[in-house]
């Protein structure tokens, strides 16, 4: 299979590295590069486990997007997020809130609601449980990372997010 | 963290003043799981590991006339290439029924089934090589329904049972005078119900990776409820003492039931890391997660029902077929717990059953959340809606007045202790307005309570012996950091925050001085494992009694730094024993039999000091874990826990027995589309008794995310098999709620405090969810007028049914 020479920008990290054309995101940043904190749930993009961000505040799921076509991205995951020692807002606000029980699906959910902030600063209850549809839990039936999202939305802009159903 | 539903959970208790206990607690590994620090069992890195893939049965019925491996063990990369004929002993989760090869041998009995297994270099030569290997099939006619597998045949899935027919097991009990029961029925009703098999959807599919040394000791990492179990496995298939092989669970992400039997890949895995002297490792992708299922059985029951005005239900007779797939799995149990967890959570004075288990050509069904007592509570709950409905009688008022009272005995002895029902379902009728909503809301939307009931822990261990069912090594070290070893599995539940909790509180330490090691069986010692609600009760109690045993050589030492002359225990020998005494009937008015030791000692420790209460004196905790140190080097204690002596006599007492159980109640209020037959759950409003809540937090992510479980099962999931073939193995198939679906949820406190649990707990993690469903199809009869009796409830079946009355209805008119 034809391979390729491509270069990734991982948590702020430059990598080389060389992937078989069918190779995905995923298994290239688990078991080319160790990044072990990109989950994979399903392999059909349905339980956004591997859910990471790219080029900023997209979210892809890993899984599904094949590594030789992300050449000159930057990628963050999980392990990327904490700066000088300090967690990111959206992660300090899913421990407070216990919005963490088995834990295999928090990355993936704590990425997609970065990018869920960065669009939308103050959501409504409404729009974060449509935001979060792509990312199944299993555990926590949701309620308290919904609630993690909302306090974390408080954190980051510093005021209360919209009313439930607003 | 500001929230009223987690204040509520504690309130109606009497003042107590823990330090850690009953305080909302983030689970002690949250930021190690939101940093992706976290290792579940594919993320451990081994040194250069072959990498293992299973070939699989194409079709669910053959003889296999000769696997062909040649060809794979030739492909350059190839280490080594296993079938059926590798491995002689069989196993299973049950002593009693042992039936499952690693690789199939000679028989193919589901689609999926390994047939073959290949370790090479990397995993595009495995998969590569999986396709070279020639099995040979004799496609057979296979078994796919339980009716079918009740007819006599010559070629069973079990030639070695020597049965002439599927049966795999079939148990008839009867209590009390069923016809007696009956006869004092102001209604009798009986209706057949229908359940399709649901799969656990843990989102961590299975792995296992094994390391091996040069002597031939072997590490086994897996994703496993049960590491004891595997442990014992392990040693039984592969032939090789247990001393050489170390079980460790690393992070897990989540079980339901689903990993808590030892597998085949583990099995696997672990031969061929001895004989190739190599690091293996293997991951399930989804497929295959799906393939070995081991999920909730498919269900077929008629029940009938007896409901008097004035005694409550007077009978319940039950018939039940539960579709087993091939193999055992922890199918008995099921077929037990299908019939005595309807002992509670109302008095059933006359009751009988006959659950019958069967072998399909299919994946096998095993271990579930709310294991076998989920389904039959369905039909038992929608009939004494319907006996209600008839009599024109307030469904949950009626409930009110047949739960047991503390302290009494069931029909078929299961001791009963602490019941918080009465007050939980009080509560719950009172916050969702109940008798201003019920049969009052416009058409199309419902209201509708069930309840349920749970065991604390099974207190009879699988494998019989005389072991305690739990045991904690606690240490402390010259620092005062204080380390808890528990084979207890934390599989996401909070188990290792919840043994922390225990000795921080008993201690009265920090919780952060706390460490936690589990779940490992070199240095761990034994605990029977994650399943049926045990770790809180057993794992818990044990943690408390290692403490309390630390505690009191702290508080000898500091007496002896104090000059004082330490107190005196009422039970001067190990807390634990207490455990021993009792009878086989509890006599209720000399007290429990197994309450729990107090460790009140006239001693407060606290911000690193111990300090006499009556004296006013103190040392510092430090100075205290130094002087206890100077005797024998190191700071170590046991504590245990055994269920005490409990049941009746009869064949097959034991099933159900439990040193607890939990209550709950759930009302539900929907809205249903009769254009789209889309049923919508609005809220859930739940009331569990699970004893003291330890941790509101982790209570409040247990009853939540049972409602996620219970409302899937409800609404959306099954398994579909066509002849045997699994339709749906994904996650774009097989549905599951996202958190669009979720309803709103309110959490209303069910006072108890159980004398035996450990600070008063019981279980909190399965019994919440068996109440969720008929909840939903009673608020759905409320809303639209018809029972539902089949799940899932899904659209085309509220409109058929919708149809079906109207078509009644006509009838009836002209």
């Amino acid at each position: 299979m034809k391979k390729h020479a491509i270069t990734l920008t991982v948590n702020g990290e430059e990598r080389d590295l060389i992937v078989p054309s069918n190779r995905t995101l995923l298994d290239a940043l688990r078991d080319d590069l160790g990044y072990t904190d990109t989950k994979y749930g399903c392999g059909t993009g349905e339980c956004g486990a591997c859910t990471i961000l790219v080029d900023g505040m997209t979210t892809i799921n890993g899984c599904l997007t094949l590594a030789a076509t992300m050449n000159g991205k930057s990628i963050t995951t999980a392990a990327g997020l904490a700066r000088n020692g300090h967690l990111h807002p959206v992660q300090e606000a899913f421990i407070e809130n216990d919005a963490i029980q088995c834990g295999f699906c928090t990355p993936g959910m704590v990425l997609k609601t970065i990018s869920l902030l960065d669009e939308n600063p103050r959501p409504t209850e409404a729009e974060i449980r449509h935001g979060l549809e792509g990312n199944i839990c299993r555990c926590t039936g949701y309620t308290k990372i919904v609630e993690a999202v909302q306090d974390a939305s408080r954190r980051i802009t510093g005021s209360n997010v919209s009313a439930i159903g607003e | 963290m500001t929230d009223h539903k987690m204040t509520d959970l504690t309130k109606g208790y009497p003042a107590k003043d823990y330090k850690v206990i009953g305080k909302p607690v983030p689970l002690i590994d949250s930021r190690a799981k939101v940093t992706g620090q976290a290792l579940y069992t594919d993320d451990i890195r081994l040194h250069n590991p072959l990498i293992i893939k299973i070939l699989r049965a194409p079709c669910p019925s053959a003889n296999i006339l000769s696997v062909d491996i040649s060809a794979a063990l030739a492909l350059s990369g190839v280490k080594g290439v296993l079938t059926g004929a590798d491995f002689k002993n069989n196993f299973g989760v049950l002593s009693i029924s042992k039936d499952e090869p690693a690789i199939a041998r000679d028989m193919v009995r589901y689609m999926g089934e390994p047939v073959a297994a290949v370790a090479a270099e990397n995993a595009e030569i495995a998969a590569h090589a999986l396709r070279l290997i020639k099995v040979d099939y004799e496609i057979t006619e296979g078994v796919f329904n339980s009716k079918e597998a009740l007819k006599p045949t010559d070629h069973p899935l079990h030639p070695e049972l020597n049965k002439k027919n599927n049966l795999h097991k079939e148990i008839l009990q009867e209590f009390g005078d069923l016809d007696q029961g009956f006869s004092d029925a102001d209604v009798v009703i009986k209706k057949r119900f229908r359940f399709a098999s649901i799969n656990h959807g843990f989102t961590e599919p299975h792995a296992t990776q094994v390391q091996i040394d040069n002597k031939g000791n072997i590490t086994v990492y897996s994703a496993t409820q049960v590491p004891h179990y595997l442990h014992m496995a392990l040693a039984e298939v592969l032939e090789i003492p247990e001393h050489n092989i170390r079980v460790i669970k690393p992070h897990l992400g989540g079980g339901f039931g689903g990993k808590s039997d030892p597998f085949p890949h583990e099995m696997i895995a672990a031969k061929f890391a001895l004989d190739l002297g190599r690091n293996v490792k293997i991951k399930f992708d989804r497929e295959e997660v799906f393939f070995s299922h081991h999920g909730r059985h498919q269900t077929d029951l008629t029940m009938k029902l007896g409901y008097s005005r004035k005694k409550g239900i007077t009978a319940i007779d039950l018939d039940t077929l539960i579709d087993g797939g091939a193999y055992g799995s922890f199918g008995i149990v099921t077929t037990y717990y299908n019939g005595v967890l309807l002992q509670g959570p109302y008095k059933l004075p006359n009751f009988r059953f006959h659950v019958q288990r069967l072998y399909t050509n299919k994946p096998m069904c095993g271990a579930m959340r709310g294991h076998g007592g989920v389904n039959p509570r369905f039909a038992s709950e929608v009939l004494l809606d319907m006996a209600c409905a008839e009599l024109d009688i307030d469904p949950a008022e009626s409930r009110l007045n047949m739960i047991h009272k503390e302290n009494t005995l069931t029909t078929n002895e299961f001791r009963v202790t602490s019941v918080g029902l009465h007050n939980g379902l009080t509560e719950a009728i009172k916050r969702t307005k109940w008798k201003e909503k019920h049969g009052k809301l416009p058409f199309g939307t419902g209201i509708g309570v069930a309840c349920g009931f749970f065991i604390s822990g099974s207190a009879l261990p699988i494998h019989w012996n005389k072991l305690p069912a739990s045991t904690v090594r606690m240490t402390i070290d010259y620092d005062g950091g204080v380390t808890v070893y528990s084979g207890a599995a934390d599989i996401g539940q909070g188990s290792d925050t919840m043994l922390a909790q225990m000795a921080a509180e008993v201690l009265g330490q920090p919780l952060e001085n706390i460490k936690i090691i589990s779940a490992d069986t070199r240095t761990t010692p034994v605990d029977l494992g994650s399943y049926s609600s045990r770790v809180t009760f057993m794992a818990g109690n044990a943690s408390r009694n290692a403490a309390i045993r630390m505690r009191r050589i702290l508080i000898e030492a500091a007496c002896d730094l104090l000059e004082m002359i330490p107190p005196e225990y009422d039970r001067p020998d190990a807390p634990d024993n207490f455990f021993r005494q009792g009878g086989r009937k509890p006599d209720f008015e000399q007290g429990f039999l197994g309450a729990n030791p107090d460790y009140a000692d006239g001693f407060i420790i606290e911000d690193g000091l111990i300090r006499s209460e009556k004296h006013n004196a103190s040392v510092t905790y430090l100075d205290a874990v130094t002087k206890a140190l100077e005797f024998g080097g190191i700071l170590q204690t046991s504590g245990t826990y055994r269920a005490p002596k409990l049941g009746g006599k009869f064949k097959g007492a034991g099933a159900g027995l439990s040193p607890s159980y939990s209550f709950t109640a759930f009302i539900v209020e929907v809205t249903v589309d009769p254009e789209t037959g889309f049923i919508k759950v609005d809220k859930a409003t739940c009331a569990h008794d699970c004893g003291f809540p330890l941790n509101p937090l982790a209570v409040r992510g247990q009853i939540e995310g049972c409602i996620h479980m219970g409302l899937g099962q409800a609404l959306m999931e099954e398994m579909i098999y066509d002849s045997g073939a699994t339709q749906n193995p994904s996650f774009l198939d097989y549905k599951i709620p996202s958190a669009f679906e979720q309803p709103e949820v309110d959490i209303v406190p069910a006072y108890s405090d159980d004398s035996e649990g450990p600070f008063g707990a019981k279980e909190a993690g399965e019994g919440i969810l068996a109440p969720v469903i008929p909840a939903i199809a009673n608020a759905v009869y409320d809303a639209i007028g018809i029972r539902l009796t089949q799940l899932p409830m899904r659209p085309d079946r509220v409109l058929s049914a919708l149809a079906k009355e109207r078509e009644k209805n006509q009838e009836a008119g002209t």
